[in-house]
């Protein structure tokens, strides 16, 4: 008796959780189909004729189209980046942990919880001729999300056993030979985390398009959508249409990649 | 074998050169500009001394009020996040619980999405005349609990709080899961031969089995609460006045104005306070190891 009571609290319990999680997304998308005099009052009660232009209106206006694409391009070459970029840093610093590596290690990793300085940042770029560029940004989003990603890769070559490099070795691979032909191929299942961690990190981001890109034309969706906000802060219908469009995207990439992500998230945090 | 030949150290050189460029460097240079005078206005730079420093430490000054105010918000959302992430995670590894993959998959869910766009989204949901949250008190019959969530002074913090612990519990549940399935099951059956009660084997078992992931994930919660940024911006922008401004809220402010050598100063600060607490940060990282 006294089981079955606290099962069903327990399950309650959860159930009202998550509807409190899912409960805002209901709402918005719901209220992304009514008119705007409708969608002005917002409740759950359904649109009583669904306005599926409103999505047509805010692709238009909301310039998303373009942003997507933008998004889309910083994500994926920043990530290219840092998937190339780190597993060869990974790969050494792991194997042989003496002295500078070692350094470089620690030196590296520090920048997952420090700060970054954007202020003196925009001094830098401007130096180097980045401010308001495409390649800036995705430069910039390489080096920023370098820390967390070299790692989540250290600690899993570690687990590769070293004997597998001296058999290479001793077959006569080079340095390069035996990275592309034997760690690569080993270390495809972290790397996949990483790519899917660090894009929808750079996807989501929003401070440095906000500091650093200030035409409108390079911007992310996260800057579209907030811009947007602004300008048709009364029509809640168009805002809602706008703010499901932009969720759509890492929330289908987070259903197909739930196993990495999920994954890659207590690795980094539990395992090691 | 040789190792210095096997793993030549420039394969790591592309990486730490982006680093060292882009996010070390501006660390560095931006204390050196802290004790200047630096801004759009003018092209020559003097060098000031602390007077930034003394500006921002100085009795009362609106800094002063952002520093507190960031340290209040690290407290209570890493003391929230952490308590509900506990709890979400206990409850979502009980054999009696239907669907529990279900449930963890979408109280997860939050932790993908921008933080621009769930500020946006609560910013939506809580606007006082046209939100829903207030609609659905009032079509309750409970009008006068809606409340102006966000530009009230007594509500606001609190309001930002919560929403901030509705996008990252679930992230802290998951790291909680993980620590809870890596506990052996034989603690729990010896327990219950022993007949120890379910509070018994949660204090007794599970809190000090679990201590290197609830310490991991406060150093998680405190770093992530000294740096917010994009929650604050998007959902209050600092306001009403200051009321909820955070450091790096203020930054962007400064920034924005062109007074570039105060919100190099502030970042300074951050930048410091994070630095001090490095080593704790970097040990608790590679301490995760959940053994027994």
């Amino acid at each position: 008796m006294k089981r079955s009571i606290v099962s069903i609290v327990g399950n309650l319990v959860s159930f009202v959780i998550s509807l409190i999680v899912l409960l805002p997304l209901a709402v918005l998308f719901i209220n992304s189909f009514k008119t705007s005099a409708e969608a002005n009052r917002m409740t759950l009660s359904l649109p009583k004729k669904w306005v599926v232009e409103n999505y047509i209106t805010v692709i238009e206006k909301g310039k998303l189209f373009s942003s997507f694409l933008n998004g889309i391009l910083y994500a994926s070459c920043s990530v290219v980046i840092i998937v190339i970029l780190v597993s060869a840093a990974a790969f050494v610093i792991s194997r042989n942990q003496k002295g500078i590596n070692r350094f470089l290690y620690y030196f590296i990793i520090s920048g997952i919880a420090v700060p970054i300085n954007n202020v003196a940042l925009m001094k830098v770029l401007q130096v180097l001729h980045l401010v308001n560029t495409r390649i800036g940004i995705i430069l910039l989003y390489a080096a920023i999300n370098i820390p967390l990603s070299l790692f989540l890769s250290f600690g899993f070559i570690a687990t590769i056993p070293r004997e597998i490099d001296e058999a290479a070795v001793i077959d006569g691979c080079s340095p390069r030979q035996l990275f592309l032909r034997v760690i690569v191929p080993l270390i495809k299942p972290i790397m996949s985390t990483v790519f899917v961690l660090e894009f929808m990190t750079v996807w989501n981001d929003f401070t440095m398009p906000l500091y650093y890109l200030n035409n409108s034309r390079k911007w992310p969706m996260t800057l579209a959508v907030y811009s947007f906000f602004g300008a048709f802060e009364n029509s809640w219908n168009l805002v809602a249409a706008d703010i499901i469009l932009t969720l759509a995207p890492v929330l289908i990439v987070f259903i197909l990649g739930q196993k990495y992500i999920v994954g890659g998230v207590s690795a980094g945090s539990v395992k090691g | 074998m040789n190792r210095k030949k096997i793993y030549p150290w420039y394969y790591a050189a592309g990486a730490a050169i982006l680093f060292f460029l882009l996010c070390f460097l501006p660390g560095v240079l931006g204390i050196a500009y802290s004790f200047t005078d630096w801004n759009n206005f003018s092209n020559e730079i003097h060098f000031v001394g602390l007077a930034n420093y003394k500006t921002v430490f100085h009795g009362n000054s609106e800094y002063m009020k952002y520093i507190v105010n960031t340290l209040w918000f690290t407290v209570a959302t890493t003391v929230l996040k952490t308590v509900v992430g506990l709890a979400l995670g206990l409850l979502l590894t009980q054999t009696f619980i239907k669907g529990k993959n279900l449930h963890r998959m979408i109280i997860f869910s939050p932790q993908v999405m921008s933080y621009l766009v769930v500020g946006l989204v609560f910013r939506s949901m809580l606007h006082p005349t046209t939100g829903f949250l207030n609609n659905f008190l009032r079509g309750i019959g409970f009008g006068g609990l809606a409340k102006n969530w966000l530009t009230d002074l007594k509500f606001v913090f609190p309001t930002v709080i919560l929403v901030d612990t509705w996008k990252g519990m679930g992230y802290i549940m998951v790291i909680v899961i993980a620590g809870l399935l890596s506990v052996a099951p034989e603690y729990y059956e010896a327990a219950s031969i022993d007949g120890a009660s379910f509070f018994k084997k949660f204090t007794c078992i599970t809190l000090p089995l679990l201590k290197p992931v609830l310490v991991n994930v406060t150093v998680l919660n405190v770093t992530y609460g000294l740096r917010v940024f994009d929650m604050i911006y998007s959902l209050t922008n600092g306001g009403p006045g200051n009321a909820t401004g955070v450091i790096n809220t203020a930054v962007y402010k400064e920034f924005s104005k062109g007074n570039l050598a105060m919100g190099t100063t502030l970042s300074s600060i951050l930048f410091l306070v994070v630095l001090s607490l490095l080593y704790f940060i970097i040990w608790s990282m590679e301490n995760k190891e959940v053994e027994v």
